[in-house]
């Protein structure tokens, strides 16, 4: 078996590739919101200096990252451990040396990787803008108006993806994670005290 | 010498791998292999199946540990066909080999 054959593989064998998928999303969308919710923060507190949010969002972004992958990876593994004991118990057999017990070692780090990456890569993008003007990049709009936007443009994408997963429309589940986006945004506005 | 042409196992499975990656994974082995994989039983999580390979050398115990990477356990080699080198063909039916 190929080497990129056998992750796929042992995600078909323990049906985990829903997992994945939710996983990517849930953690995804936490990443989008996290960094939404501070960059509005910071803008609605008035001018602070770009350097300091730019640490403040990675920050959240590694703590993000940090939770996702070993939160996943401690409850996959119980998880596909309790799945490999029943099996055994049915098979009346040791499967260790299965493509089971292989599973066992490997979807949990594959999940955790996929948990963790998605909040980071995510928080990255959204700070993207934030970088290039603090590099002396002149943008649109102001540094943290351009990370609002591609915010919402990544949840966008993800109701989108969403939309394409369930087999309905994809603009109404892309507007319906948008609505819940701005939605946020709103609350912030209200509630922030500038 | 003698070659193993074909052999009938009675073997446990979990549902998945399914019976086409299983079947597919044991004629990866040999170039001539034909693999005919009958579902006799499905339990909630196991299924009990019955693997035919046949080919003109069939390897036993390569066939074995396909079977096993696949999270199979053999229960009993029901029938084998051995052909003799020099003899030609020697056929045997060899009924519930338990392993």
């Amino acid at each position: 078996m190929k080497p990129l054959q056998l992750p796929v593989f042992l995600l078909r064998i323990t049906r985990s590739q829903g997992i994945l998928r939710r996983y990517f999303v849930v953690n995804g969308f936490d990443g989008a919101l996290t960094m939404l919710g501070l960059i509005t923060g910071f803008l609605v507190s008035g001018s602070t200096e770009l350097g300091v949010v730019i640490n403040v969002c990675l920050g959240a972004a590694i703590a993000l990252a940090v939770s996702g992958v070993s939160s996943a990876y401690v409850s996959e593994t119980a998880e596909r451990l309790r799945a490999l004991k029943q099996l055994e118990a049915a098979m009346i057999t040791d499967l260790q040396d299965s493509a089971h017990g292989k599973a066992v070692r490997w979807v949990p780090v594959l999940i955790a990787l996929v948990n963790g990456s998605a909040p980071l890569v995510i928080s990255l993008l959204i700070l993207t803008p934030l970088w290039l003007a603090d590099a002396g990049l002149v943008l649109p709009l102001a540094p943290l108006l351009n990370a609002i936007v591609v915010a919402l443009m990544l949840v966008f994408l993800l109701g989108v993806y969403l939309g394409r997963v369930a087999g309905i429309s994809w603009l109404r589940s892309g507007v319906r994670t948008l609505a819940l986006a701005l939605l946020t945004t709103g609350l912030i506005y209200l509630l922030a005290d500038s | 010498m003698t070659c193993v042409t074909r052999i009938l196992l009675d073997v446990l499975k979990p549902h998945h791998p399914s019976c086409l990656e299983l079947a597919r994974a044991i004629a990866a082995i040999g170039e001539d292999y034909r693999v005919r994989l009958t579902v006799n039983e499905m339990d909630e999580k196991t299924e009990t199946i019955q693997i035919e390979v046949s080919g003109q050398a069939v390897d036993f115990d390569a066939v074995q540990a396909a079977i096993k990477a696949m999270g199979g356990a053999l229960h009993s080699i029901d029938a084998v066909d051995v052909r003799g080198s020099s003899a030609g063909q020697a056929q045997g039916g060899a009924g519930g080999s338990g392993t």
